[in-house]
């Protein structure tokens, strides 16, 4: 077990942890951030990412150790009021079925869109790739993404 | 026109207002004949939530609460429940809060999610929700008013008087109204009058999902609660010795102990789990049949020859018609088990207390949960709560309880509250699947090339009746034999989207493309000819209306321009399930000499759509789920494991791997039947026909990425 002081948020936390649990372990089971979520645990389905200095990263395979000083962002802190123009964008649309999959893919779309603010169908398609829906929402998907861009 | 209902007395919690409180309007869907009188502040609600049924309330303020009893795992009845009351109400949507109810027998009839039959069940019982409160409503805005109740109108929540220009809030009658008694009738709106139902209304849990909010069941923590995850066996093994010595000695793990033929990890968070069950040392000897999918294959080879078939409908005489045709056409199908995979992994919590217990999880039968904690833990049902929270899907997975009884088990054992947690690896090695199934289908034509005899053999493993016997096309065909035979397997299966449909649409689709090749008939034109038959001389009765099939059919040729552009390939398929009819075209075009799949266009009749945003998200969500394993599902077992065991080598579908889909849905104006299955199971037939139109290849078994018809095809998905 280890002491690891983190910046979530713009927050910070001290967690004391093995040094092998990944940060989604942290954000859910130590920390209450539980709007990160668990689905497959080896990066392939993106249901668990944040930002990491804002890059898109999976967290159910980073291990705490190596958080360091860099700044983490979840789905809760994505925005104050849940108003950050994709959260807004994937309510005009009403994206989620299921709504298991999205937290993930809506910090993939915003981290995706930061890079790229105007993207064409096909780099949004692309993009979002890594991120898997099992409700079949890919459609509504890219129609936010691409709605997000108009409204930033 | 307006249709009155009857309201039976047994249907309405009597009425009645509290100087703090609102009017708290409970309705009896299952018919429990004990009035009860409550009035409850929103606060008031939310606190004692478990006391209630079914019922919307309404404060002072001119609020309303709506209950939704049923699970919501992304079929949206959450928001499209209290629609329909709401409708009734003649609410303003934007002063509804709704709220998941808990378990509740006592006051909810079918409180579970599964079947597509939710809306159908309800749809009535909703109406006369709202209707009944809005006429008392009225009651007591007349009197307040001292007119004739027929002078007053309401639109969004409020109550108007035409000729004196008054008008009163739902809010500002809610006590008077609580004083009265329920009316034995009341009317219900003329659909063409909906102003909420048939709208695109979002989802009533948008910004709590956007947000991050606690939803699901793997959201769940309480303070003292343990986790705990559990090692299964694999299909027809028990387990011979455990060693856990390395996993005691991980750090947060608190106990190890071997139940039945499980062993439990009980620690103070989830990672310590997974790294335990890593460490974890167990060896298995068989104790049955230890399965392999090379088993499977014989085995379906074998039933498919057996003399042992059970005849689940005989129509005319089969062997006649085979004797005497022109031409026989004989396929076989077959398809492997899939893993349901929802997004959020198994999990439930559970607090054993003495002889009470709380459950609080994602469950598709919270019923069933409930019976099977009783039976284990030998206590009374009425001693056990469940608070249902949203699913992180279903597919028919979260119909079983298994996972709700480990939690049962552990909580028990560890007297203190424990959650259990499926890994991804749990969940998808751990059963129950869509069972692995073979068909043999044989058609006659005569010298016409008309279909004079049908006959269907299905095997399945675990699979139940593998047929739907008064499915098109019996009705249809004079000479008609379908059978079954169920294959005992140590694999678990299990109820998954559209059951057995989900397979047998697209095999019984393609059959039939392949059989009206061999007649030299349009395919849609060789259905349409066979439902003309099953309207004007039936054989035999049917469960399907066959005009419902025909219109369907008719507006996706329509919509889908079939056949009518020579550079477009072009796919049909058809099938009636869960009550609703879903036509499906699969648009191939040829570029660069690579088939591309472009295009589905699928054509519904679920009768009203209540709500179109749902509605859309069933019917292409059920599209690319049927697609996406039609394409890539395959489960397949060396010695009672399944080799797949995450989505490195489980593929589903991805972003890229969708085309457009465009949705129609006919007016029929027939009562909604359920969305949640009906558009899946004709996708795999639609893409297979379009591949054999633009190919020649055709497509016997799932999954295609994995057949050698397939694998030289190129197949490209491209969306516009």
């Amino acid at each position: 077990m280890a002491n690891y002081n983190l910046r979530i948020n713009e927050k910070n936390y001290e967690v004391d942890v093995e040094d092998d649990t990944p940060l989604l372990w942290v954000l859910r089971d130590h920390l209450g951030l539980v709007g990160t979520k668990y689905s497959c645990g080896i990066a392939q389905c993106g249901a668990c990412t944040v930002h990491i200095n804002g890059e898109a990263t999976f967290s159910c395979t980073l291990p705490i150790s190596s958080v360091g000083n860099d700044k983490v962002t979840t789905i809760e802190g994505l925005s104050e009021e849940g108003d950050h123009p994709v959260q807004k964008a994937w309510d005009e649309v009403d994206v989620a079925q299921c709504g298991y999959c999205q937290a993930g893919q809506i910090m993939n779309a915003a981290s995706f869109l930061k890079k790229n603010p105007k993207p064409t169908l096909e780099e949004i398609d692309n993009a979002m790739n890594r991120n898997l829906c099992r409700c079949g929402t890919y459609h509504k998907i890219r129609e936010a993404v691409a709605l997000a861009a108009k409204i930033k | 026109m307006a249709n009155i209902t009857k309201t039976n007395r047994r249907d309405f919690l009597k009425l009645a207002a509290a100087a703090t409180g609102g009017l708290f309007i409970g309705f009896y869907w299952s018919g429990c004949d004990s009035p009860k009188m409550q009035v409850l502040s929103t606060e008031e609600i939310l606190s004692k939530a478990t006391d209630f049924n079914s019922f919307l309330s309404i404060t002072p303020d001119g609020d309303i609460v709506i209950y939704s009893p049923n699970p919501e795992l992304g079929q949206n009845i959450k928001t499209s429940f209290p629609m329909v009351v709401a409708e009734e109400l003649d609410a303003d949507w934007s002063r509804v809060r709704v709220l998941q109810a808990n378990l509740d027998t006592e006051k909810y009839e079918r409180q579970l999610t599964g079947g597509s039959g939710a809306m159908p069940h309800s749809w009535e019982r909703l109406r006369k929700a709202g209707a009944t409160a809005r006429h008392l409503l009225i009651a007591a805005a007349a009197t307040r008013l001292e007119v004739d109740r027929n002078s007053l109108t309401t639109e969004k929540g409020i109550i108007y008087h035409k000729d004196s220009g008054k008008k009163l809030g739902y809010g500002d009658v809610v006590l008077d109204a609580a004083q009265l008694e329920a009316p034995d009738e009341v009317l219900f709106k003329d659909p063409k009058d909906f102003k909420i139902i048939g709208t695109p209304v979002k989802n009533v849990d948008n910004e709590d999902i956007f947000t991050g909010k606690p939803l699901f069941g793997l959201d769940f923590y309480r303070e003292g609660m343990l986790h705990a995850m559990v090692q299964r066996p694999p299909f027809g093994m028990k387990i011979k010795s455990v060693d856990d010595a390395s996993v005691r000695a991980i750090p947060g793990i608190q106990d190890v102990f071997v139940y039945e033929n499980n062993v439990a990890i009980v620690g103070n968070s989830t990672w310590p789990l997974m790294k335990a069950k890593r460490r974890l040392n167990v060896s298995y000897e068989p104790d049955g049949e230890v399965e392999s999918s090379f088993d499977h294959d014989r085995i379906f080879k074998e039933l498919l020859d057996s003399k042992d078939a059970r005849a689940m409908r005989e129509d005319g005489d089969v062997d006649a018609a085979f004797k005497n045709a022109a031409k026989i056409v004989t396929s076989e199908y077959q398809c492997p088990f899939l893993s349901h995979s929802p997004m959020e992994p198994m999990n439930f919590f559970a607090h054993v207390k003495e002889d009470q217990v709380e459950l609080i999880g994602p469950t598709q039968t919270p019923d069933a949960a409930r019976m099977q904690t009783a039976d284990l833990l030998g206590i009374p049902k009425e001693n056990i709560s469940v608070e249902i929270t949203r699913l992180g899907g279903g597919f028919g997975r979260r119909l079983r309880a298994d996972y709700v009884l480990e939690a049962v088990e552990i909580s028990k054992r560890m007297n203190a509250p424990v959650k259990v947690t499926w890994s991804r690896e749990d969940d998808m090695t751990g059963g129950a699947y869509r069972p692995a199934v073979r068909y043999r289908f044989s058609a006659a034509l005569d010298d016409a090339g008309n279909m004079i005899g049908y006959k269907l053999r299905g095997v399945g493993m675990n699979a139940g009746n593998a047929v739907r016997q008064d499915n098109f096309p019996s009705g249809a065909v004079d000479n008609l034999l379908i059978e079954n035979i169920n294959y005992a397997s140590s694999i678990t299966t299990n109820a998954w989207r559209a059951p057995i449909t989900n397979f047998l649409a697209y095999a019984e689709q393609s059959f039939l493309d392949e059989v009206a090749l061999e007649s030299q008939k349009d395919p849609v034109q060789f259905r349409l000819e066979l439902l003309e038959k099953a309207k004007n001389s039936p054989v035999g009765s049917v469960n399907y209306d066959v005009d419902r099939m025909i219109g369907v059919i008719k507006d996706v040729a329509e919509k889908s321009n079939w056949g009518k552009d020579s550079k477009v390939k072009q796919g049909f398929s058809v099938y009636f399930s869960h009550r609703s009819y879903v036509a499906q075209v699969a648009n191939i075009e040829m570029e660069n000499n690579q088939p591309v799949l472009k295009k589905i266009i699928a054509s519904t009749d679920c009768g009203i759509v209540v709500n179109p945003t749902g509605a859309n998200h069933q019917v292409r969500g059920g599209i690319v789920d049927g697609m996406g394993h039609a394409m890539y599902g395959n489960l397949t077992f060396e010695n009672g494991l399944p080799k797949q065991k995450n989505f490195d080598s489980y593929r589903l579908i991805r972003m890229k791997e969708v085309p457009e889909v465009e949705v129609h849905y006919l007016d029929s104006g027939f009562d909604p039947t359920g969305l949640g299955e009906p558009a899946l199971p004709p996708t795999g037939g639609a893409i297979a026909n379009a591949i054999f139109a633009a190919t020649e290849r055709r497509l016997r078994s799932q999954p295609f990425v994995e057949q050698k018809e397939f694998s030289d095809l190129n197949l490209e998905i491209k969306r516009g």
